[in-house]
């Protein structure tokens, strides 16, 4: 056993931290709001060149903040405050010493560093490739060195979690499995190992390529490979957020799983199958046979889906469970009402849980549906789902967990609590208006990606219709509305972890039910007891809104001309 | 609770709520609807793409592309050949940095095989308004047998970034009955 020097014992929780697991995951956590609030910053300036009426910036700057935008906050803020997580669900909630934290900063050098490197080859200009970096474009040779150091960073921190929870074992900091949030740390860790695994294989030779190295990389294999990563990443982000929601229920409510084995199952669909999902971008590709598409893009009939539909359920239905035994058991919803709406942690979880579910779960599985994504590929319904994901997601959860974070682990009280009450509404609000009116005009058929859809300056011209730009203008304007909502993120917890008051146990926020309670356990798990009419009524919502969105979209393509 | 170890040891014994099962069981046949529904469209549905693609050089492919315009050309315009091609015959269109090329003149309702691949780099076919996408690659020739239904003006977009001049390039193809 180490010396209990190296830990604190947190006042509001009892839990015992150790100090260098602390610090870690405080500089992770740091860094990743850096890069959130630069990457944050690029994306406002992409969607106001996208805002017909505004065209902020020149073409060339465009293709470059854009490929730095995705790069910074897809890949970088989600990555570095994924590794805080996971330090967090290993030592701090197993309450154990953290396995190497000399590896751990080393991991996490390798990481700082690549990610300065891709964002000095991005800005130096002769790397506008986009976050996909598709092959035959050429990128400068430092992007992809970049990547590969950040890559073999975030895998070392990976590899530092499996080693603590080996540890946690070992020394038996805690009794009998995992906590659930462990459980989904440890499934994002899985599915990170494989994608950055795939990560490496393909950007290794592309690298070797822009040195001249190797002559020629095949466009579909890069395609494929790069995707195994590129997808599996996300499916990182959905592993790490369902976590996060499983632990802001927990810690703001005292909310338990329903089940731990439907809970844990679900997780595990995520590792045997979230993978396959790099088919999601070959669905309109050359050479690739339909029988593998179908497969590959349904997650083997949808098994991985089911896993979110289920998580979609669980969540709300264990906050419900908690709520109804707190006594608020009027009607379907008391609940749900009198639910701490002014905590910006709840209020932002709760968010990202709906808007996941309707915005970017819908439409994720409408547009990797194989014919369907002909109306889709490429247009800017993709990012329009995809902001549905990983913005109103991954990051509007990761942000409600920083909530809790501040005075858990930086040990400072919240300043401006009155913004942060509004915060994950406006960011909220933002974010669902540019997934709507992204999606809203990649209906209509516009491109991703392109500077000027009023082709101008093109020899030759089209019209879209009139409504695209519409659409693409409010887009704009939620844009700004999110934008000023990330600010407000970034000032709220930046300032509380400069200024805000040390935190002492008794006054301290963050109230958290001691230890669980053994007598919950009884009503909870057994079938009789369990009533959650509101959540059912959520879920048959969701479900009913689901199938008519996806049957309206076979309708759309159908009404295309045929092909065969 | 989700953030401390599960209060039942045997956790996996526990018995799941009855509700939890029934919204599994749906959402698990709603899976198979959807896949099916994948499988059903390509007996059913006319929206479908092909398997047939083949390997070539860009110089081969431009080679194919070169002989149908010079066999086909039936007028210009804003100095793009536009080509005629007889129904039911193979049809070339190239990507290239930052155009679509040549231009095609189809006649509706009557089928096409239609080849595209890319010179350069990856280009995407945005056929507008009517919003077909797909990708295209340098060094495959994708083969799609397509059938206008309407006639018209139609243009192709590119919407794969293609580097600086991306949003420049704009291909034509016109329906006429």
């Amino acid at each position: 056993m180490t010396m209990t020097s190296e830990f604190r014992t947190c006042p509001v929780t009892g839990l015992r931290i150790h100090r260098p697991a602390e610090m870690l995951i405080k500089v992770n956590a740091v860094v990743a709001i850096v890069f959130l609030a630069v990457g944050g910053l690029f994306g406002l300036l992409v969607a106001l060149t996208r805002w017909p009426a505004v065209h902020l910036l020149p073409a060339e700057w465009f293709y470059l903040v854009l490929t730095a935008h995705g790069l910074d906050v897809l890949l970088v803020w989600i990555i570095f405050f994924e590794m805080a997580v996971l330090y967090f669900a290993s030592a701090v909630l197993l309450n154990s010493r953290l396995a190497a934290p000399k590896a751990a900063w080393t991991g996490f050098a390798l990481m700082l560093i690549g990610a300065v490197m891709v964002n000095v080859a991005v800005l130096q200009g002769g790397s506008s490739v986009m976050f996909t970096s598709y092959v035959p474009m050429m990128a400068a040779p430092h992007f992809y060195l970049g990547l590969l150091l950040f890559a073999v960073g975030a895998l070392i921190g990976c590899f530092v979690f499996f080693g603590t929870l080996v540890i946690a074992k070992e020394e038996k900091t805690y009794e009998g499995s995992i906590p659930l949030v462990t459980f989904g740390a440890l499934t994002a860790a899985i599915i990170a190992v494989f994608t950055i695994a795939s990560g490496a294989i393909i950007l290794l030779p592309t690298f070797l390529w822009s040195l001249g190295l190797v002559s020629n990389i095949d466009t579909l294999m890069y395609k494929t490979v790069w995707w195994a990563m590129g997808h599996s990443s996300q499916q990182i982000n959905v592993s790490a957020h369902v976590a996060v929601w499983y632990a802001v229920a927990a810690i703001t409510i005292g909310a338990k799983p329903i089940s731990e084995k439907v809970s844990r199952v679900a997780f595990l669909l995520y590792i045997l199958f979230l993978q396959l999902a790099s088919a999601h971008h070959l669905l309109v590709e050359p050479g690739i046979s339909s029988e593998w598409k179908i497969f590959n893009t349904s997650y083997a009939m949808y098994l991985a889906v089911l896993g979110s539909l289920i998580h979609g359920m669980t969540v709300p239905g264990s906050i419900e469970a908690a709520q109804r035994a707190k006594g608020y058991t009027n009607g379907l919803f008391e609940w749900l009402r009198k639910a701490p709406w002014g905590n910006p942690a709840f209020a932002g979880m709760f968010m990202s849980l709906v808007m996941f579910g309707f915005l970017g779960g819908i439409s994720g599985v409408v547009l990797g549906t194989e014919q369907i994504n002909l109306i889709m590929h490429n247009t800017i319904y993709v990012p329009g789902h995809f902001h549905a994901t990983v913005v109103a997601g991954t990051t509007l959860a990761f942000m409600a967990i920083t909530y809790l974070l501040v005075p858990l682990i930086f040990q400072r009280e919240l300043i401006l609590t009155g913004w942060a009450k509004w915060q994950p509404y406006i960011f909220g609000l933002g974010v669902a208006g540019i997934s709507l009116f992204m999606m809203g005009a990649g209906t209509l058929g516009v491109a991703r990606r392109h500077w000027d859809i009023t082709f101008a300056d093109a020899p030759l011209q089209f019209d879209y219709p009139a409504s695209a730009f519409l659409m693409m203008g409010l887009n704009g304007m939620s844009a700004v509305l999110a934008a000023v909502g990330g600010a407000m993120f970034v000032i709220i917890i930046v300032g509380s972890v400069l200024f805000g008051k040390r935190t002492s146990g008794a006054q301290a926020e963050a109230p958290r039910p001691a230890g669980p309670s053994p007598a919950a356990v009884g009503q909870y798990g057994s079938a009789g007891t369990l009533r959650i009419p509101g959540t059912a009524v959520m879920v048959a919502v969701f479900f009913t809104t689901f199938v008519l969105y996806y049957f309206v979209n076979w309708k759309y393509l159908a009404e295309v001309w045929p092909l065969r | 609770m989700a953030i401390t170890p599960p209060s039942e040891r045997i956790w996996w014994k526990e018995p799941i709520a009855k509700i939890e099962l029934i919204w599994i069981a749906v959402a698990f046949l709603w899976g198979l609807i959807m896949f099916f529904m994948m499988i059903y469209w390509h007996g059913a549905g006319e929206q479908n793409l092909s398997n047939e693609a083949y390997r070539i050089t860009p110089e081969a492919y431009a080679e194919k592309t070169n002989a149908m315009v010079a066999k086909h050309t039936v007028r210009e315009q804003s100095g793009f050949p536009v080509v005629r091609p007889p129904p039911g015959s193979d049809v070339y269109m190239l990507g290239r940095l930052w155009q679509w090329w040549p231009m095609l003149e189809l006649q509706k309702d009557q089928s096409y095989r239609l080849h595209l691949s890319s010179l350069d780099w990856q280009h995407g076919f945005s056929l507008q308004p009517t919003n077909i996408n797909l990708q295209i690659h340098p060094g495959y020739d994708m083969v799609v047998t397509v059938t206008p239904d309407q006639t018209g003006e139609f243009s192709v977009v590119c919407n794969e970034f293609c580097g600086i001049g991306h949003h420049l390039m704009i291909g034509k193809i016109f329906v006429v009955e």
